[in-house]
């Protein structure tokens, strides 16, 4: 994927790309949301509220988001990346 | 162990907290990093910053050993505690602080200064 002449439709498919990634690795998630910060395809804002986080520390609540994220992280899909976890009970 | 390994862990065990960052503060290059050293600040806690910009090769030996794919990081005694986002959290919600008293003592803030070191 290139960044230069992105369009807005890449964007809107960048973001797609990675809501299903996020729902197979949280199959119980009651909330997944992913935001353009930027309109730019690259800065994102997740959100996840799953069982999965339930018990864990913050560092480790994150680190199973960048899991499921790794292949749009390691190429480059992922410039920028804000987490917001929450656990359900 | 690289000598460039062997001097970041030194920076990670060895420092009270360590704030691996994109600049300095004085320069900071980075929004993000911007966003963790400035938690820090609020919850008035000694920070000492590396900044990973001056070679790629830091941020990979950094990433490889705490596990996190993202800059910044901040590490106290030792710990990740985690990025900016987990920082902000946590000091919005005064669990920053208490981790500070925990682990540092109750006095931790009069320790407090801002120290840039090199890890090259």
């Amino acid at each position: 994927m290139t960044y230069l002449g992105m369009r807005a439709d890449d964007t809107s498919r960048t973001v797609e790309r990675l809501e299903p990634l996020l729902q197979d690795a949280f199959p119980d998630a009651t909330e997944v949301s992913v935001v353009d910060r930027t309109g730019t395809g690259d800065h994102f804002h997740v959100t996840v509220a799953s069982s999965r986080f339930d018990g864990l520390s913050l560092v480790d609540q994150h680190r199973l988001v960048y899991e499921a994220l790794s292949e749009p992280l390691a190429d480059g899909t992922i410039h920028e990346l804000r987490i917001t976890t929450r656990g359900v009970k | 162990m690289t000598e460039l390994a062997d001097r970041i862990k030194h920076v990670i065990d060895d420092e009270p907290v360590a704030l691996f960052m994109k600049g300095t503060p004085q320069m900071v290059m980075c929004g993000n990093s911007h966003r963790a050293l400035e938690a820090l600040r609020r919850a008035e806690a000694p920070v000492t910053t590396v900044d990973i910009l001056p070679d790629p090769a830091i941020r990979q030996e950094l990433s490889a050993q705490s596990g996190w794919p993202t800059i910044p990081q901040v590490f106290v005694r030792g710990e990740l505690v985690g990025g900016a986002d987990i920082c902000e959290e946590l000091e919005a919600s005064g669990a920053l602080e208490r981790t500070l008293e925990e682990k540092l003592g109750p006095g931790y803030r009069e320790s407090r200064e801002e120290k840039v070191v090199s890890v090259l």
